[in-house]
């Protein structure tokens, strides 16, 4: 007697190992990129990579040698300074699209979040230009620095206001009932239980802004020494990267690989943060 | 009768209607709340028994397109009048919630102090109050070891108690209860049982209940509502044992609900 259980249904198993297959093969041609990509910048960038690149300033053309130190530092600190104005702005107005989701204000900052994640970053550099640089006069790290916190802002926004919608209204209601207000519920309550997913959002949303180039050029420009002060340009990895693989010079190509495995690393040092962040702390 | 005529009110509702909407849930609700006593608010599903307890703290308002009319006086003075702070009013009127809702990302401790904390007030010695506030929700001795440990670990009836000391911690002067029980296993619904019984020397008690037998064990007067309409209200033994409405015996006797 054969049962229902009995039937070997080879098509079936043929179409779902096929299926696999077909999915496996797409995950592979999606990796190959990356891949490909870092380990093209470690083969190039190791080689050129020797301790005065991350302690020496640029030398002049002709003269051999010479590091980064400043190009490093200057990213870091436009970063930092961008997540300095960008983040906590970016939490707020995400708290305020998700605790006040329903108002027209709401949906039409929603949507302006939505259209600024859309505008390409070369755009947001141009108008930083046009109304900071050319007001100040010179280019400045500050400029630099805004124009990537704009960049930041819709990023760090719409995570915030996503994950605070996971928290469930019934925490909101008990925190009502215990005499809170609505911006206390909001920064005790909501911010405190989406934590977690917040700071890995905004740390997805620093190493996105980490490697943007196109709104530095015009902002924070390029120097070749340290900048003394945020009014004054600053020299960055990215612009770094740029200028000196358009530059003629065998040297100084072999240097921008040096900067761009140096870039390559923080982002995925930052993304690898973010997932441990986000996984939260292992138990003991 | 007399017994309850002479007892002082806390809170009294008057013509008290509640709207979602367009609909009606509740129909001109008169009804006192006597001072430390407890006071079983009981009826089949959806007859507007919640929706009556969230008028008391003005928690009814917060659902989008809710609104109310008629009085709750809190000590003989409305707490719908346009100067009342709803803030101020659910800060006197606690509420424990149907399911247990402890805030996961803080700790026991700071579980109890969050209705303080909520509110801007940093306690003197908050330690001695979490201590308080867990001592008189029964739940000090099973936490005392684990005030740190996050507030979502500890079990459903124990979180229920958590959110219990949580409101005490407040010191509000009346507590409502909303179906505290019904997400809780036997042990765990007895133990609140107890607790509402050492409560009541503190505090003025509204719980809704959909157990009788709950209602009859807990409650000093019980009021039962059907379809948004309070049909009578009296002394608990006396519902339980000889309503005078005839809707009341049959459900209290299993007929409908």
């Amino acid at each position: 007697m054969t049962t229902e259980l009995d039937v070997a249904y080879p098509a079936r198993k043929l179409a779902a190992r096929l299926a696999t297959a077909a999915c496996c093969a797409a995950v592979a041609i999606a990796l190959v990129p990356l891949l490909a990509v870092l380990f093209y910048v470690a083969k190039r960038g190791l080689g050129a990579l020797s301790v005065s690149f991350f302690t020496e300033l640029p030398r002049p053309v002709g003269e051999r040698g010479g590091g980064m130190a400043n190009a490093i530092g200057g990213t870091i600190e436009l970063v930092l300074l961008a997540s300095a104005m960008g983040i906590p702005i970016g939490i707020a107005a995400g708290l305020f699209l998700a605790e006040y989701r329903t108002t027209r204000l709401a949906r039409v900052v929603r949507f302006s979040a939505d259209v600024l994640a859309g505008v390409p970053s070369i755009i947001v550099g141009v108008v930083v230009y046009a109304t900071v640089v050319v007001r100040m006069q010179h280019f400045s790290t500050l400029a630099g620095a805004g124009a990537l916190a704009i960049l930041m802002l819709p990023l760090v926004a719409r995570t915030t206001d996503e994950l605070a919608r996971t928290v469930p209204d019934s925490l909101r209601e008990a925190a009502l009932a215990l005499g809170a207000s609505r911006w206390r519920i909001a920064i005790h309550v909501v911010l405190r239980t989406a934590a977690p997913g917040i700071r890995a959002g905004c740390m997805l949303a620093v190493a996105r802004v980490c490697g943007e180039t196109a709104p530095l050029l015009f902002t924070a420009f390029n120097n070749r020494f340290w900048n003394e002060s945020f009014a004054d340009p600053t020299s960055s990895l990215q612009v770094q990267i740029f200028t000196y693989a358009m530059s003629p010079y065998d040297d100084w190509h072999a240097q921008a690989w040096a900067a761009a495995l140096v870039l390559v690393a923080m982002v995925v040092v930052l993304n690898l943060a973010a997932r441990r962040v986000l996984r939260g702390p292992k138990p003991a | 009768m007399t017994a309850r005529e002479s007892s002082p009110e806390k809170m009294r509702a008057e013509g008290l209607s509640a709207w979602f909407g367009g609909k009606r849930a509740l129909k001109d609700i008169t009804l006192p709340l006597v001072e430390r006593k407890v006071t079983a608010v009981i009826g089949p599903s959806g007859c507007g028994k919640s929706t009556f307890i969230r008028c008391l703290n003005r928690m009814h308002e917060v659902v989008p397109g809710a609104r109310t009319g008629g009085k709750v006086l809190l000590d003989g003075r409305s707490i719908y009048t346009r100067d009342v702070d709803p803030v101020r009013v659910r800060r006197r009127v606690g509420m424990v919630f149907q399911k247990p809702n402890p805030f996961p990302a803080m700790s026991v401790r700071d579980n109890v102090l969050a209705g303080l904390r909520l509110s801007g007030i940093v306690p003197p010695d908050p330690n001695r109050l979490a201590e308080d506030a867990l001592r008189q929700a029964a739940l000090w001795d099973d936490v005392k070891d684990a005030l740190d440990r996050p507030g979502g670990a500890l079990s459903g009836g124990q979180q229920q108690r958590l959110c219990i000391a949580r409101c005490l911690a407040l010191e509000p002067e009346v507590v409502l209860m909303d179906e505290p029980c019904s997400s809780l296993d036997p042990a765990a619904t007895a133990k609140i049982e107890e607790l509402i019984h050492e409560l009541r020397e503190r505090y003025t008690i509204v719980i809704v209940t959909h157990s009788m037998q709950q209602a009859a064990r807990v409650s000093d007067f019980t009021a039962f509502f059907n379809v948004g309409e309070l049909v009578e209200y009296d002394l608990a033994d006396v519902i339980f044992t000889k309503p005078s409405d005839p809707r009341t015996e049959d459900y209290i006797t299993g007929r409908f609900g």
